[in-house]
């Protein structure tokens, strides 16, 4: 078990995770439609910052609000980055730099499990953490959006060219998003957020489609929630990309693990799809929506991996 | 933790439990003689990039029918190989993005690879590292297992530059 003891969110709906949480229960989107960025063939739907960003100061300056009074520098201190593209396709040097800014000695861990990378990141720092490796972990989630994303999903016809409508029947795709959050946790235990069980199952089906039974995501779900009666979870953070299949296959692994009449939120027509930064963005939002009881966050991804974690405030 | 069986695989040799197999070709091209001298049936080998294709040789002639419970690989240069020749189709005159290319962007999709061939439906997960030493603790965290895992240092930064270290790790 794991103790959160700080988190920030910036993305282009604000700095800092106060005013991103406002903005969402304000109904504020990031989305706009875009016809002038990345060289793009065709307009394309998405939440992108106004000035592009440098990955490393982006994360440098989430870190810095996130930490509080952590010594970062301390040798018990783990830097773990989730990330799919990383630094103009360097994942590991951006990382390094990150950690060292902050003068950690340890070599840090960059988590690229696709799409569930910032749940997965969670789990890492779970598992280091409760194993008595380290005391304290920041766990950063960033993507920054480029030509190399935005036409690969664009071939993949995975983009809405409005914004994403989840779960909705009328829906057409996803829309990318760019953001940075950082959780920092440690083992001391304390009031507020703590982080119980992850849980990573693939679905060993294909590596571009979702499971049609849900497979991989219903054992994470089953795995995170087991002797949780469902009339006890507050709130099940979806993935919900508005993409054909995988929402039809989250509906399926929710309704296999009788998960179908608990609050569920869902936050890319916020946020977009902010990729490796996504788990971590939507764990505090869900954190910060609900303020006590129990959380669930799930996840999926490219190369058939899914993800979920538990987390409890009381 | 115990390893019972290891396999290295690097573009001039491959040694399997600590005996030497013998090639003919070296590099990507030593990769489909593996292919075809060992698999042979399994068509979608030639979709995979050289990171993925290294990966599930390596773990075909690692695992055979040994049942496992998660892939757990780690690398160093992510997806770059597969990156770069992907960049060179959205890039000048020739903008032709394709997503079966694109699809191998992503340095976790040997894992996904080795899940269905082998239907591993359990954990996979793919770490960036500096080392491969960086990823013992990170196994030896995953505790509670019954079952052993493939887990090991996959790396590949280019058609003929790469090497793989993977094992079959025992909790016990």
């Amino acid at each position: 078990m794991i103790y959160c003891i700080g988190h920030s969110i910036i993305s282009p709906l604000g700095e800092g995770s106060q005013a991103n949480v406002e903005a969402v229960k304000a109904g504020r989107s990031g989305l706009k439609i875009h016809t002038d960025r990345f060289e793009s063939v065709e307009p394309f739907c998405a939440s992108l910052f106004d000035t592009p960003q440098e990955f490393v100061p982006l994360c440098i300056r989430s870190v810095e609000m996130a930490k509080g009074e952590t010594d970062l520098a301390d040798p018990s201190t783990i830097f773990i980055l989730s990330t799919t593209k990383g630094d103009q396709l360097d994942l590991f040097t951006p990382a390094q730099s990150i950690a060292r800014h902050f003068g950690n000695p340890n070599p840090p861990i960059v988590v690229s499990n696709a799409c569930t990378s910032g749940v997965c990141a969670q789990i890492t720092a779970l598992r280091l953490l409760d194993a008595g490796l380290y005391k304290s972990a920041v766990v950063i989630g960033c993507d920054i959006q480029t030509k190399f994303i935005i036409s690969g999903f664009q071939a993949f016809k995975a983009l809405s060219p409005e914004p994403c409508l989840p779960f909705s029947p009328d829906r057409k795709g996803l829309n990318l998003g760019e953001a940075t959050a950082t959780i920092i946790y440690t083992s001391e235990v304390r009031k507020g957020w703590r982080l119980e069980a992850g849980s990573i199952h693939n679905d060993a089906n294909h590596i571009s489609a979702p499971s049609r039974t849900g497979e991989g995501a219903y054992r994470c779900l089953t795995d995170v929630t087991e002797g949780i009666d469902p009339a006890e979870i507050d709130l099940l953070g979806v993935h919900g990309t508005a993409t054909l299949y995988n929402d039809d296959m989250e509906r399926t692994a929710i309704e296999r693990a009788g998960l179908q009449n608990v609050p569920m939120s869902v936050l890319k027509p916020f946020f977009g799809h902010t990729m490796g930064a996504a788990g971590v963005v939507e764990t505090i939002i869900g954190m910060e929506l609900i303020q006590r009881g129990i959380f669930i966050k799930m996840l999926s991804g490219f190369g058939g991996v899914n993800a979920a974690i538990r987390l409890r405030c009381e | 933790m115990r390893v019972s069986h290891e396999i290295e695989i690097t573009p001039a040799a491959v040694v399997l439990n600590g005996q030497p197999i013998a090639t003919n070709e070296q590099g990507e091209k030593m990769l489909v003689e593996l292919y075809r001298r060992y698999v042979k049936d399994y068509p979608k080998f030639f979709k995979m990039d050289t990171l993925s294709r290294l990966g599930f040789i390596a773990a075909e002639l690692l695992l055979q029918d040994q049942p496992v419970a998660a892939v757990i690989l780690a690398n160093r240069s992510a997806s770059i190989k597969n990156d770069t020749d992907y960049l060179a189709t959205i890039t000048g005159e020739n903008y032709y993005p394709s997503p079966a290319l694109f699809v191998y962007t992503l340095p976790n999709i040997v894992t996904g690879e080795i899940a269905i061939r082998h239907h591993i439906q359990g954990e996979t997960s793919c770490y960036i590292l500096e080392k491969p030493e960086q990823l013992e603790p990170i196994i030896l965290s995953q505790i509670n297992r019954q079952s052993p895992i493939l887990a090991g240092w996959c790396e590949c930064s280019g058609p003929n530059t790469f090497n793989a270290k993977l094992q079959i790790i025992w909790n016990n």
